[in-house]
């Protein structure tokens, strides 16, 4: 197999392989060195069950052709993985464990990862997890490897649990400030209400409705607002999802990953708001130290999307935790042939 | 990766000399208050097994700290003695993942057993290990909340032990497994080093170590704190029991809910030796002509539970149910969940001992599975009885032994290790959400081969590189794989058989 090969030659040469495949999302992570290796030509759906909830396709498989599949059947991707630009793959879409709007409800790209195999250094496959919803054989490599940035080795194959589309989908607009819309959301979490995705811009919160048909009648009557058309609705949440909305254009771009009851972070620009209040982006021009001194006083952690900057792209990790990265890094990738530095520099 | 890394493990029933342990417990005792250290033979027989009380050993002393703090002298004292250390919950685990070892401290979680924080509005509870699965749900119940994760032992299981095991329940397939409801959890490792994993965020930079530390079954760190997610409580929640003359008919009925594009709360399934046994002591209501019958659950709001129950009824009927029952009150849903919820008790009252199996596979392959176990309760002369988490694929096969009739047990112990090979064999998992503790270590070398059982190593090393954490447990060395391999090799099912076994 060619990419086996190129494995055990980057290996024995000690060349680190900067792994890729759609090159939809190369702007995320720390940028490394190395020589580019493809993998979008190891593709294909390989088992699709619709009653079993589960796909299990190759690394290389675009999302477009795992959505139409999907959609045939009438299912989809619970976690909206986002495709900024390009037609991103799927070990990719695991890889930077990234997740659109639906998260707050379904769950992120790492609740859905139910398999994985690993081309490992050495070349060899190891396989954890599998294609079952419950599995707790051996420890969840499957998930830590989702999120994981390529530094362990090539995700060759996945299996990832699918979802039935929602019968009845419905978006209200409603006109609040953010600190009201972060108060509402998550006010509105506390109740049975199939609330999707809750965002909130310029004024504005945005509010998803997904479920049974009556059931979305019926929170539509408790939540209130304007009813927002649906190709109108579908163009802001895919802004959203895909970072296509006007605030990524930035130059300078932060994503904040902050408890979804976090009051506004006092930074000079009012952020795009996501998640429920549990993920703001900030466009702007700002210090690293403001941002992720804010981030971590409210909780949680700041990641610069765009824009340069003296320190690393993602929120440094506190020292036990990235010795426990070092270890891990050390006996996988023995010698840091796989994406090295792309996700914690020096590893 | 090298396969020649993985730990050098003293025997789990090693028993230590009279002076290294008197050693230890004046070490613990000097570090702990009076009555936090148990030594006595009588004090620690209480302790000699988790819920799966065929495996037994006596502890070398049991700990019972009562802080943060006191758990971080135990792990660094027993770090700087060289003794092992088996964290303890509620010790209803299933598979002996608490089961203690001879030349070891239990490091009970019991006392720490306060809830810390119930924020309604973030919806989430910050609790300590001890505190028990139902206490959280009962805490959030004034904000309309509750924790989803529901194990059959919620009453008394620990949160920590559910974090150690990633415990499922009967609402998973909607609701997710422990890993999907925990936001956050706090623990020392080995060398007493406090770590943080996950937080109040939904994300956060490097590695998902808190996806890996859950169901790590007690090898990666000890627990001191957890954050749940807590979710609003349905308004309203139904069950439809359906019953089929032939168990294949309810698995496929299982299927059909499933593609219409339904996500039941709750997909169970008993068959007719499971019902036989339930319905004396519990007086379900179940039909006990049935060759299985379905508890398919819809909950959510009003308008949306009519809806799916109409759409539910639709499906088992033209998947050829024979009689179909709508709950009609809370207390009837109730009553029809109650002979599925004592399904083990009632297994323990018409056989003197049963064995529990957790295996999991593609729910396609029910019927395949259920038609073996008919064949293995002759081959090995024993009765099982069947319940399954249907939805997720998840069987709890119960085989029934007396322990008092010599040749019994290792006749059960057999039948369920190949129920377990066969679930890997049609592509499910050897342990679905009980675990693999020291009962499944041998089925861990028919699922993994020794490349992956040596990324297990390493990611064990990571965490504990000096292996002093539930040692023994989880994931079996090489020697011990080629032991099994040569007791089972002639049934020729081992998945790697081109890979050297040594």
């Amino acid at each position: 197999m060619k990419l086996r090969e190129r494995v055990l030659v980057a290996g024995s040469q000690r060349t680190p392989l900067q792994l890729h495949g759609a090159r939809t999302k190369e702007f995320y992570g720390e940028s490394i060195s190395g020589q580019p290796l493809d993998v979008s030509g190891y593709r294909g759906i390989i088992d699709y069950e619709p009653s079993e909830l589960v796909i299990t396709a190759r690394c290389g498989t675009p999302l477009s052709e795992i959505e139409t599949a999907l959609a045939e059947r009438g299912q989809f991707l619970g976690f909206e993985p986002p495709r900024p630009g390009g037609d991103p793959t799927l070990g990719g879409i695991i890889a930077t464990g990234l997740s659109g709007p639906r998260r707050m409800q379904a769950g992120a790209a790492r609740d859905f990862v139910l398999g994985a195999h690993l081309m490992a250094a050495d070349g060899e496959v190891l396989r954890f997890g599998g294609q079952v919803m419950k599995n707790v054989a051996g420890f969840d490599v499957a998930r830590l490897l989702c999120g994981s940035m390529g530094i362990f080795g090539i995700l060759t194959e996945l299996s990832i649990k699918v979802l039935p589309k929602p019968r009845a989908e419905e978006t209200l607009r409603l006109e609040m400030p953010a600190p009201e819309a972060v108060q509402t959301f998550n006010r509105w979490g506390g109740q049975p209400l199939p609330i999707s995705a809750a965002a909130w811009h310029e004024g504005a919160a945005w509010v998803r409705l997904s479920g049974a048909e009556p059931a979305v009648r019926a929170a539509q009557a408790v939540v209130g607002g304007d009813r927002v058309f649906p190709a109108l609705a579908r163009k802001w949440w895919d802004a959203v999802r895909h970072y296509t909305h006007p605030v990524f254009a930035n130059e300078s771009v932060w994503r904040v990953s902050v408890p979804s009851t976090a009051a506004p972070l006092k930074l000079p620009f009012e952020p795009l708001i996501d998640w429920g209040g549990a993920l703001r982006w900030y466009a702007g021009d700002m210090s690293d130290f403001d941002v992720r001194g804010l981030a971590l006083a409210a909780g949680g952690t700041a990641l610069r999307w765009h824009g340069a900057g003296s320190e690393s792209r993602f929120h440094p990790l506190p020292r036990a935790i990235l010795e426990i990265h070092r270890r891990l890094k050390r006996s996988f990738d023995p010698d840091g042939i796989f994406n090295p530095g792309r996700l914690v520099a020096g590893l | 990766m090298q396969t020649s890394d993985e730990p050098i493990q003293s025997n789990l029933a090693d028993v230590p000399s009279p002076e290294r342990k008197s050693a230890v417990v004046t070490a613990l005792r000097h570090a702990l208050p009076d009555g936090c250290v148990l030594s006595s033979e009588a004090q620690l027989r209480p302790y000699e097994c988790d819920g799966l009380t065929a495996f037994r050993q006596m502890p070398l002393a049991v700990v019972l700290p009562e802080s943060e703090q006191q758990v971080r002298e135990i792990i660094s004292l027993c770090h700087r003695l060289d003794v092992p250390v088996v964290a303890r919950g509620s010790g209803t685990g299933l598979s002996g993942g608490a089961m203690p070892h001879a030349a070891g401290v239990v490091l009970s979680l019991a006392r720490l057993n306060r809830i810390l924080e119930v924020d309604p509005l973030a919806r989430t509870a910050r609790v300590q290990p001890g505190v028990r699965n139902l206490q959280v749900s009962e805490a959030a119940a004034a904000y309309g909340l509750y924790y989803a994760p529901d194990p059959s032992s919620q009453i008394a299981c620990s949160i920590g032990g559910n974090v150690a095991e990633n415990s499922g329940g009967v609402h998973c397939l909607k609701y997710g497994l422990t890993v999907h409801n925990i936001m956050r959890i706090r623990g020392f490792t080995i060398d007493g080093e406090l770590l943080e994993l996950g937080s109040a965020a939904l994300d956060g930079p490097g590695l998902d170590l808190l996806a890996v530390a859950i169901g790590s079954e007690g090898l990666l760190l000890v627990v001191t704190e957890v954050t749940v997610k807590l979710v609003p409580r349905p308004a309203l929640a139904q069950l439809v029991m359906a019953s089929f003359d032939d168990v294949v008919k309810a698995g496929n009925a299982v299927a059909a809910i499933i593609a219409a594009g339904i996500i039941p709360a709750g997909l169970e399934m008993m068959d007719r030796k499971a019902t036989a046994a339930v319905e004396p002591f519990v007086q379900a209501g179940y039909d006990l002509d049935a060759e299985a019958i379905l508890l398919a659950e819809a909950d959510g709001t009003p308008e949306e539970v009519a809806a799916q129950i109409d759409e539910i009824e639709r499906v088992v009927r033209a998947a050829g149910a024979t009689a179909i029952t709508v709950s009609s009150s809370e207390a009837e849903r109730l009553r029809f969940w109650s002979g599925r919820k004592n399904a083990f008790p009632a297994a323990g009252r018409i056989s003197p001992d049963y064995y529990c199996m957790d295996g999991t596979i593609p729910r396609k392959n029910l019927g395949r599975m259920l038609k073996a176990i008919e064949t293995m309760e002759e081959a090995y002369a024993l009765r099982c009885m069947n319940v399954f988490h249907a939805g997720d694929g998840n069987l709890h096969p119960l085989i029934l032994f007396d322990a008092n009739v010599p040749g019994e047990w290792e006749r059960a112990d057999r039948f369920g290790a190949e129920i377990l090979e066969l679930c890997v064999q049609l592509g499910g998992t050897i342990t679905g959400e009980h675990g693999v503790g020291i009962e499944k270590i041998n089925s861990m070398c028919v699922q993994f081969s020794p490349r992956e059982r040596a990324a297990f190593f390493a990611v064990k090393r990571a965490f504990d590189p000096v292996g002093l954490l539930n040692p023994g447990k989880a994931i079996p060395t090489l020697s011990r794989c080629a032991e099994y391999g040569k007791m089972h090799v002639h049934r020729g099912v081992l998945p790697h058989p081109d890979i050297p076994r040594f």
